[in-house]
């Protein structure tokens, strides 16, 4: 008893404190019933399907990081968009992608009292407060690419639905084999929820009658790593040395596949397909080793987030589901469920197009 | 005893000392201008919630800063800080979402900050090893940490009343500057008005002489190093709440801007030079200039440009003078220093 010192008493008396708070503490389960309930839509104003799209807007297409090829031909899409409703684009943002180098653009978006911001979020939750505050001055908010936590933006331009990715994926293979042999799919990580959803639907599409003459023989995972997905391929061709086709859903995966396939005799003969990007696979496409492949088109998904953006600020849609607007050469679109606008069927690259994008 | 020491090594480096309070003067007066000069031809500059994003915008940054005066001021360096934030983050989401109570969790990120600090502390002043390769190190293990704990989730759900609290302003001053104010206070007494300041200008000027002189060097850069970790961990908690999301890439690249601000403000990367204030006038005049310059439209490439260029001169401008001086007269401290 005669040893203990100032010090333990410190430590005791800390410990006490910290139990004592962790008892009256906020904890997770407050939280998650506290904010159980949605948050209402910020604009209550009925929509105006006859609104003329207001001249002279101003709106901001905020990217994951500005000199990306991707984004660059995304947001050019957008500000030839507002060019044709007699607007004005422009493209800001961070060289890095990060969140909070996000956050201190939008802050100053809102300060330039900028009509609509469109944000491609690198964290869908670290900008919400900024979007907040942003909405709450009358700006409205598009997400496109990349979705924010929903109370963060009046309305999500969806690149492609996960449906329709999966099913062109298997019918692209279907017409490049004639529907008929064995395929395989190279796929990223065994828990990748993009590609597990995408795959779900090539197998409902393989179910149908006019592919009863194809055969799911293995889903290979590649880990999204060059070198693995190298392997898988290579090992997917020994197993099965009369395989007919690969999709490949994601753009490492594609890559590799293709890099492998080039270089080995099944060059041409093992077709090839899935999602990519132009740049990674020109050579793949010219040399034959793919005759074609998908993606969304990076330009109209900015295109298409342009008009939204302007149609919100004019007042002719408020976000809610079943309104509709048009979209200059992409025609009229509709809002889904949870303010979502899907671009549509992807785009398919092959020797005859390829050369007329750059990404 | 380090009364005496910090007045030994003081009285020769009176020319370096008043070349030093030039450059404060120099990074006032730029603050100033720039200021004034946003306010008059930047549209959106000068108004309350604008002054209150920038504030905000520069809260861990000072936060940082202020410890990592009193580390260079020492003559090291803590590189790692930045690492420490993303650990302190990924524990804090880690612990929510094993159900733990916020106020507990806090000083648990609070604690993990110090360790980290330790551990540098330990690294430096027990094994002798340079600050700038230990703190590298750290950089990258504790990062690596912050990975294996959270992996690339986000933890979002955090209690409104502390994400609240984190953007909290009262007229356009943020609560969170309010704190910065306070320990700024707290860190320009301890360098600037007690012994404890004293030895560490006297360390950082010449780490043997303070040694003989009694200053206990390894003792004084071991706390160092903990404060510096603790307040990196302070900074998480800001970041986390602030931007409602904890995850483990939270402040990637912030210890740059933490560095430039402390050598902007003319702490001597050598040690044994520097005042707190000059620091927070760099990190102000750093927000600003940003601020600023995003309102006005300028692209991201010319932002980093200018950014760039402040700092090479905050390097360069301090030793020209040294360089001359060298050049035309061997100065007294130097034949001093040659037995």
């Amino acid at each position: 008893m005669t040893t203990r010192t100032p010090w333990r008493r410190l430590a005791l008396l800390t410990g006490l404190a910290l139990m004592a708070t962790a008892c009256a503490g906020t904890t997770r389960s407050d939280v998650t019933q506290q904010t159980s309930a949605p948050a209402a839509p910020a604009s209550s104003a009925a929509a105006d399907p006859n609104a003329p799209i207001k001249q002279g807007l101003k709106i901001a297409f905020l990217p994951k990081q500005v000199n990306n090829p991707y984004f660059t031909i995304a947001d050019e899409g957008g500000i030839a968009a507002l060019k044709e409703v007699g607007g004005e684009g422009k493209e800001v943002g961070p060289s890095e992608a990060s969140a909070s180098s996000q956050v201190s653009y939008i802050n100053t978006l809102t300060q330039q009292k900028q009509d609509a911001i469109v944000i491609s979020a690198n964290d869908p939750n670290a900008v919400v407060p900024a979007l907040k505050q942003a909405r709450a001055a009358g700006i409205k908010v598009v997400s496109y690419d990349s979705d924010t936590a929903p109370e963060g933006r009046d309305l999500f331009v969806n690149q492609a639905s996960a449906e329709d990715l999966g099913r062109t994926e298997v019918q692209l293979l279907a017409e490049q084999i004639g529907f008929k042999g064995k395929i395989a799919i190279l796929s990223a990580t065994p828990n990748a929820t993009n590609q597990n959803t995408w795959i779900e639907f090539m197998k409902d599409e393989l179910s149908k009658p006019e592919y009863k003459d194809m055969e799911l023989v293995k889903v290979a995972y590649g880990n999204d790593e060059d070198q693995k997905s190298f392997t898988e391929t290579q090992g997917l061709l020994r197993s099965y040395p009369d395989l007919a086709g690969i999709i490949s859903p994601t753009t490492v995966g594609i890559a590799a596949a293709a890099r492998y396939l080039s270089s080995s005799p099944h060059k041409g003969k093992v077709k090839l397909t899935g999602l990519g990007t132009p740049n990674q696979l020109r050579k793949f496409v010219k040399d034959g080793t793919i005759e074609g492949f998908e993606l969304w088109n990076p330009g109209d998904l900015g295109y298409l987030a342009g008009y939204a953006a302007a149609a919100l600020a004019s007042g002719q849609i408020t976000g809610a589901e079943g309104e509709k607007f048009k979209a200059g050469k992409l025609g009229e679109y509709t809002i889904g469920p949870k303010g979502e606008i899907l671009l549509g069927k992807p785009t398919v690259f092959t020797k005859d197009n390829i050369d007329d994008f750059d990404f | 005893m380090p009364r005496e020491a910090a007045g030994g090594a003081a009285a020769p480096r009176d020319p370096a000392g008043r070349l030093i309070r030039r450059w404060e003067g120099l990074i006032l007066v730029l603050l100033v201008t720039v200021t004034l000069w946003a306010s008059a031809g930047v549209d959106g500059f000068a108004n309350a919630s604008n002054v209150s994003f920038l504030l905000l915008d520069t809260t861990e940054i000072a936060l940082m800063a202020l410890t990592m005066t009193l580390v260079v001021v020492a003559a090291e360096i803590d590189l790692s800080v930045a690492s420490t934030l993303g650990l302190s983050c990924a524990v804090l989401g880690w612990l929510w979402n094993a159900g733990l109570a916020i106020e507990l969790i806090m000083p648990i990120c609070l604690l993990t900050g110090a360790l980290c600090g330790a551990v540098n502390g330990v690294l430096v002043t027990r094994l002798g090893l340079p600050s700038l390769a230990v703190t590298i190190g750290t950089f990258a293990l504790y990062r690596g940490l912050a990975y294996v704990i959270l992996g690339d989730q986000a933890v979002a759900d955090l209690p409104p009343a502390y994400t609240g609290l984190a953007t909290q302003t009262f007229g356009p001053v943020p609560l969170a500057t309010v704190l910065v104010a306070v320990l700024a206070a707290l860190a320009a007494t301890v360098l600037h008005a007690t012994g404890l300041g004293r030895s560490i200008f006297a360390l950082g000027a010449n780490e043997e002489a303070a040694h003989f002189a009694g200053v206990r060097v390894k003792r004084i850069k071991f706390w160092l190093f903990v404060a510096s970790g603790a307040c990196a961990a302070l900074a998480s908690l800001v970041y986390t709440f602030r931007y409602a999301s904890a995850r483990a890439d939270n402040g990637v690249g912030l210890e740059l801007a933490v560095v430039a601000a402390v050598l902007l403000g003319g702490v001597s990367i050598f040690g044994g030079r520097g005042t707190l204030p000059g620091v927070l006038m760099a990190v102000l005049l750093l927000g600003v200039v940003r601020n600023a310059l995003i309102l006005a439209d300028v692209a991201n490439e010319v932002l980093n440009f200018v950014t760039g260029l402040l700092l090479v001169a905050s390097v360069l401008a301090p030793n020209l003078g040294a360089i001359r001086r060298r050049r035309h007269l061997p100065t007294p401290s130097e034949g001093k220093s040659v037995p």
